[in-house]
């Protein structure tokens, strides 16, 4: 049974339905991720399971419980912010012993509490010290602790790492990662960062107008988008993307590109039927085409115009037709502008969508 | 600007380093001279006051009112304190002042106690129609006194307390109660909302949050809430005279009597000194706050 399962949520502002119908069910020690653009409604669901926010229709249910009129404290939750909401006019130490206070578990308990969370953390030394005296890294590990202390069977991340800069980030994100193994919790996690999404999850939601496009493991929400959102949003640089008709020529079928190249798709995994003639994407990740093409790929014809070095490698910009390209290409490797290259890729990597639906076909 | 600074060859004329200041531009000048006018316009009236206060009748009677005195009285003051006459008592301002200490003290706590749950329970605990319940409030504070004024009566005689110092201090909780309202709900909208949501999920409830989170950030709103409702109770006249009955009246009001009571010679030097003692209150209050009072107005406005 699922530990966290949300069935048929509606949040609605106004008139405005934010969410709709949504449907998500989160196993035991999972870490899921929510990830999506601003606005996209991932944080109002996160809010919602923590019961922050009264839904129009639905339910929540945590650990076996349905806690859909329930208050936040009584859902046996712990919630970590994208600002940290430290209470500033207190230490450390009341920080994490606030909840455990109002709670009214026995003062022994809660010393014990807050200095197996502070170990765990390594914040012994910032106990006395206001969240004022705190700098940003210390400030979200307190953050953390104060929903550790709690003992709770779910935790939940709304963007807890966006404030931080680029270095602490990476820094306590492998942290979380290590907390999440040593202590087995559920972990619902919101981002818009797909770095993050793909490190922590063993799932990965991605949401999008208030719908989720796709739940799966990040390696197959990379490898198998399910549709043009999912394909464009995930990878950085993005996805590229070559317009053209979906042709059955020669036995196989392949895509014939709009500038009049016939790539073949030989190896691909079509979803369904595809019409021949039909108006089609495909879609090629930059790491997944190949300069010069080798044996047994299937070909693309690019004209260089630019090379971006990036230190361990370069990513070359270029045009097939009147689509633009990126190549990720080895830091050692020239090319000019204007060379003409013949580039190739494995269609079994490739993806293709319905230009009009933006399905996967 | 000038020559000096012009680039030319000699390196000492580059411009380096901190901006030279010029003690007297024309914009300077223009700026100080008006900021003196201006004071002085504002202080003369005070230092007549000051200065007659000082002066003995006889001097008064010379009519150079702004001459220093020549011979330096506290005699007035004393007089305006402890025995001018209003009307049939000659106890002086004393008795005032004590009235409008017993009026300020629970006014001002009441009305901010009620606002500032009221601003909380506004920006953090909306309920069906708590926008419509502020409009109202709000548009409460537009509607003059004076239409109030006979209902009030009314209402405090019907209550029996009409004529008495709850009278006053009820009147002044409730037309403190929109501003004051609208000044917290404003201050505690611009805390971040997380720390709420972090204290619901903590487990506190309504006054848990509000006590033990909300309180201790909002000392600088409470400055201004405390300055504006001791200025405005104390130099209230008009509910002082409505509602307080005679022996409570505020020491506004006794100050007007004591001016407007004509016993033979018009003493202007008691006047004076009366009206520096009744004015004294709440221009010690902007001395020693208004540090204070400048950073909460501004804490509320745009701190995020």
């Amino acid at each position: 049974m699922a530990h966290v399962s949300v069935r048929g949520l509606e949040v609605a502002f106004g008139n405005l339905k934010v969410l709709q119908n949504l449907n998500i069910d989160v196993e035991e020690g999972e870490f899921l991720v929510l990830l999506g653009p601003s606005g996209c409604g991932k944080s109002t669901l996160l809010n919602s399971i923590a019961g922050l926010l009264d839904i129009a229709d639905g339910q929540i249910w945590i650990a076996g419980d349905n806690v859909t009129w329930k208050e936040p404290k009584d859902r046996h939750i712990g919630m970590v912010f994208q600002s940290y909401a430290l209470y500033p006019r207190m230490t450390v130490e009341g920080n994490l012993s606030f909840g455990l206070k109002t709670a009214r578990v026995p003062k022994p308990e809660i010393q014990k509490r807050i200095v197996a969370a502070a170990d765990l953390l390594q914040i012994q030394p910032l106990m006395k010290r206001r969240p004022a005296e705190l700098s940003g890294g210390q400030r979200q590990r307190v953050a953390i602790g104060r929903a550790l202390v709690r003992d709770v069977d779910v935790f939940l991340f709304d963007e807890p790492l966006s404030n931080l800069d680029a270095k602490l980030r990476t820094e306590l994100r492998v942290e979380l990662k290590k907390l999440h193994i040593k202590l087995g919790s559920t972990m619902i996690y919101v981002t818009h960062d797909q770095i993050e999404a793909l490190t922590l999850a063993d799932r990965v939601a991605v949401m999008h107008g208030g719908l989720i496009q796709q739940l799966a493991t990040p390696k197959e929400i990379y490898r198998r988008p399910v549709n043009l959102f999912v394909a464009g949003f995930v990878g950085s640089p993005a996805m590229n993307f070559l317009a053209g008709r979906i042709s059955k020529a020669n036995g196989g079928v392949g895509i014939k590109l709009d500038d009049g190249t016939d790539v073949a798709l030989a190896g691909y995994e079509f979803a369904g039927q595809p019409q021949e003639g039909q108006p089609a994407l495909l879609g090629v990740r930059p790491e997944q085409i190949l300069m010069p093409a080798m044996a047994g790929a299937s070909n693309l014809p690019i004209t260089v115009t630019l090379v971006d070095s990036m230190g361990a490698d370069a990513l070359l910009w270029g045009t097939v037709g009147k689509d633009i390209v990126s190549v990720r290409i080895g830091s050692d490797d020239s090319y000019a502008m204007g060379d003409q290259v013949v580039a190739g890729f494995q269609p079994a990597f490739a993806s293709l969508f319905d230009a009009e639906s933006g399905a996967r076909l | 600007m000038t020559a000096v600074t012009m680039n030319g060859p000699r390196g000492a004329a580059e411009p380096r380093g901190a901006r030279p200041v010029r003690r007297f531009a024309p914009s300077t000048i223009m700026i100080y001279g008006s900021l003196i006018f201006a004071a002085i316009y504002y202080l003369i009236p005070l230092y007549v006051m000051v200065v007659t206060s000082l002066k003995g009748l006889p001097e008064v009677r010379l009519g150079n009112i702004f001459s220093p005195p020549l011979e330096a009285t506290f005699e007035p003051w004393v007089k305006a304190w402890d025995s001018a006459c209003t009307g049939l008592y000659c106890e002086g301002l004393k008795v005032g002042f004590w009235n409008s200490v017993k009026i300020t003290v629970p006014s001002v706590i009441v009305s901010i106690a009620v606002a500032s749950v009221n601003g909380y329970a506004l920006s953090y605990w909306r309920f069906k129609g708590s926008e419509i319940f502020f409009t109202i409030l709000l548009v409460g504070s537009f509607i003059p006194y004076q239409v109030f004024l006979y209902p009030l009566v009314l209402l405090t005689r019907a209550m029996g307390i009409y004529s008495t110092l709850w009278a006053v201090i009820l009147v002044h909780t409730i037309f403190g109660m929109p501003i004051l309202t609208l000044l917290f709900r404003n201050y505690f909208a611009s805390l971040p909302v997380e720390l709420f949501k972090a204290a619901r999920i903590d487990g506190a409830g309504f006054w848990g949050v509000f006590i033990k989170i909300m309180i201790p950030m909002s000392a600088p709103i409470f400055v201004v809430a405390i300055i504006l409702q001791v200025t405005g109770i104390w130099n209230d006249y008009l509910f002082g005279l409505v509602f307080a009955g005679q022996p409570n009246y505020p020491m506004t009001v006794q100050l007007n009597n004591i001016v407007n009571s004509i016993q033979g010679v018009r003493e202007y030097n008691v006047n004076m000194a009366a009206t520096i003692l009744t004015g004294a209150v709440p221009l010690i209050v902007y001395f020693v706050s208004g540090k204070l009072f400048v950073r909460g107005i501004a804490a509320g406005a745009v701190k995020g």
